[in-house]
């Protein structure tokens, strides 16, 4: 049977702002691959594209079953990761809404592709459930494929827990699609430690979904020959080396990052702002983003009871990069401690770049390789940071 | 596609671009093959530009053929990928989709499978155009999965049998022995079997040619589009010459595709049961349609 001959399931289609903040919510308790299957099934897709990878797999596996249930229209298994970029690229041609989620190493594979989507105004959200890029081989939880995907042009959101990954992948539908942003947007969230453990989810009903996507509400027409203007040539490629091609591909790449940009205002508008924060007036901040940042915040809570002044700031938002956010946040900080997942410490140079006073930034501590990222550390560099002894025991 | 949408309101005829209204007035969409097939293809300006390919490229005067032997260009996507083919393709006036390395038939895939999701009750042509390199090398995975899976959709692949655009590098498509930059001692191995593949892979409906004659070499792309609508894959192996690399005078080019014709490129067409039916049932109201006008017009 045809994928458009399927009966479709009976369900009430809302805003995305309903659903996000009005909608009743019930608590579940599940796992981040879960989390984020059940936003992709509340997100009205038409289609999602599938290859396996751990510990992504586990989520479009779950995909596949909301498929087989009726709540997305097409789904299938690639050939590979490029396969399954390209494919994604070429349905967003045709106007329908797209998911797809990948891992480390499948991040890399399919890069060729991810990064031509934002120049091609694919609307697509793409799920990284991150992992060690080898050598040597491991499958264990990193961050690092983060680091090489800042660079494409996409919207990056970095979830915290379970919870970050059902809202950020909702929101992510909404941003991707808006007129003046249309380039993907990625949410990204550590494998195993969240796609696997289960956290509360507070979630909506699933008899109700997000409305249908609108191929008309374009900055770029669709190519199915029905959306006017017809026949204009959306992808030829720019010819030779000229001025003119200098000129279209300059000027093509300023607006994708221009449209980046302008994915701030959802991000305040869904998400509450690309950052947070506690305790504004302490001394020394401990930052961080996706997992490192739930670390920050428990070290942040032993801070408060033995009661330093440390303050919590939390980076919801990679891409745009919130630079003013964190350069307001940290305006008098003394020390910035900066944890992360993975061994180059990309978000780390974020911050140094975007605060004046960037010797200030602690550097670390890194975990990597599938570690799990001990209080304890970042408790020790508090101590450091406030000149105080801390007996490091692990 | 609704043709209004390529219409210009008369009175604003003046002011658009010349070659917009030569589209609308003289292009072939909305028109049969009689009125705008391949044997009226001169005076289409339309279907390409002055084409950007080196003098008396081979493989030029085929992408202006697959133009003009469309079923329904008003209702056709292209998909391409880097190599020459794509600067002629590009500039014909039916959308074309520029991917990234050797994808166009991963692109062609999700593209086909989301038509049929926003229209199932209207045929939307997708076509694959690339050379060689594209369709059997780097992207040989995506090309063969494609086929593998059943997608319905047409490839046709423009075999020169080395990498034009790139500055002629050998190509599994290459033939054995060919001396060719990246194979300065000869190419090691033999030329991929590429209609043998696409046969083991699925495809329903597969042609090996050198397209020297127009109007047959027109049949099989309609044939090929029609069947990938009903039935499956289907799949166009042409002989594209690239008489720069393979140092064939400009007025050889033809005889050149002639002498292919008897060896690596001898005509060879398969079809499946289900594949013969949609073709002949096809051709059968094409002829009917034809004996129809011709009555009327007595």
């Amino acid at each position: 049977m045809d994928a458009s001959q399927r009966p479709q399931l009976d369900k009430k289609k809302a805003d995305i702002n309903y659903i996000l903040k009005e909608a009743p919510r019930e608590q579940h308790f599940i796992t981040g691959a879960q989390a984020m299957a059940e936003a992709v099934k509340r997100a009205n897709v038409d289609m999602a594209i599938a290859y396996p990878i751990t510990p992504q797999s586990e989520v479009m596996h779950l995909v596949g079953d909301i498929y087989a249930q009726g709540h997305i229209k097409e789904y299938y298994r690639a050939e590979e990761e490029l396969g399954t970029m390209s494919a994604i690229a070429g349905a967003a041609r045709a106007g329908v809404r797209l998911f797809t989620a990948t891992s480390g190493p499948g991040l890399l594979r399919g890069l060729e592709a991810i990064v031509s989507w934002s120049g091609h105004r694919v609307p697509a959200v793409l799920g990284i459930l991150t992992r060690v890029v080898n050598a040597p081989l491991s499958i264990q939880p990193d961050n690092i494929e983060m680091a090489y995907m800042m660079h494409c042009g996409a919207v990056m959101l970095h979830a915290e827990n379970q919870q970050d990954t059902f809202d950020y992948t909702l929101a992510a539908f909404a941003i991707t699609e808006k007129v003046d942003v249309y380039i993907p947007v990625a949410v990204a969230t550590e494998g195993f430690f969240v796609t696997h453990a289960k956290g509360y989810v507070d979630m909506t009903a699933d008899d109700i979904c997000l409305n249908d996507f609108d191929p008309v509400a374009a900055p770029v027409p669709a190519m199915d020959n029905e959306t006017p203007p017809a026949r204009i040539q959306r992808d030829a490629p720019v010819q030779k080396s000229n001025f003119m091609s200098y000129l279209i591909h300059s000027v093509w790449q300023q607006e994708i990052w221009d449209s980046n940009k302008r994915a701030m205002k959802y991000i305040y508008e869904y998400l509450g702002g690309p950052i947070e924060v506690q305790n504004p007036e302490a001394d020394v901040f401990v930052l961080g983003s996706g997992c490192a940042a739930a670390q920050c915040r428990e070290a942040h809570r032993y801070a408060q009871e033995d009661g330093l002044s440390v303050g919590f700031v939390k980076v919801k938002a990679i891409r745009p990069f919130p630079t003013q956010e964190i350069r307001d946040a940290l305006k008098n900080a003394k020390a910035v401690i900066v944890p992360e997942h993975n061994i180059i410490g990309w978000l780390c140079k974020e911050v140094k770049a975007a605060i004046p006073n960037g010797g200030i930034v602690v550097e670390g501590p890194r975990v990597y390789g599938g570690m799990t990222l001990p209080v304890e550390l970042i408790m020790k560099e508090i101590h450091t940071a406030l000149g105080l002894e801390y007996d490091l025991k692990l | 596609m609704s043709l209004k949408y390529i219409t210009p309101a008369e009175r604003f005829k003046k002011y658009l671009p010349k070659d917009y209204v030569e589209l609308v007035d003289y292009g072939p969409f909305g028109k049969t093959q009689d009125e705008a097939g391949p044997g009226n293809m001169g005076q289409f300006k339309e279907l390409m530009e002055e084409h950007p390919m080196c003098s008396g490229c081979w493989m030029a005067y085929y992408i202006r053929l697959i133009f003009a032997s469309l079923p329904q260009p008003e209702e056709t996507v292209t998909l391409g990928t880097a190599g020459c083919g794509r600067l002629a393709i590009s500039q014909a006036a039916v959308p074309f989709i520029y991917g990234n390395y050797g994808d166009q038939n991963a692109m062609a895939s999700g593209l086909t499978r989301a038509f049929r999701l926003r229209f199932p009750d209207k045929h939307k042509d997708v076509i694959t155009i690339a050379g060689d390199g594209g369709t059997m090398d780097i992207g040989f995975s995506m090309t063969m999965h494609s086929w593998i899976r059943g997608e319905k959709f047409t490839t046709i692949m423009l075999d020169n049998e080395v990498y034009g655009n790139t500055g002629g590098q050998e190509s599994g498509m290459s033939p054995k022995g060919a001396i060719l930059k990246m194979a300065p001692l000869g190419k090691k191995g033999e030329k991929m079997p590429a209609t043998d593949l696409a046969k083991a892979a699925g495809c329903v409906y597969t042609v090996r040619m050198s397209p020297t004659n127009i109007k047959k070499a027109a049949k099989i792309i309609r044939r090929a589009i029609f069947v990938a609508r009903e039935v499956g894959p289907t799949f166009i192996h042409a002989y594209t010459s690239c008489n720069i690399e393979y140092s064939i005078p400009t007025e050889d080019v033809f005889a050149d595709a002639k002498e292919k014709e008897k060896t690596r490129f001898q005509f060879e067409e398969y079809m499946t049961d289900e594949a013969k039916a949609v073709i002949e049932r096809v051709e059968a109201e094409e002829k009917a349609a034809k004996r129809a006008k011709k009555a009327e017009v007595v």
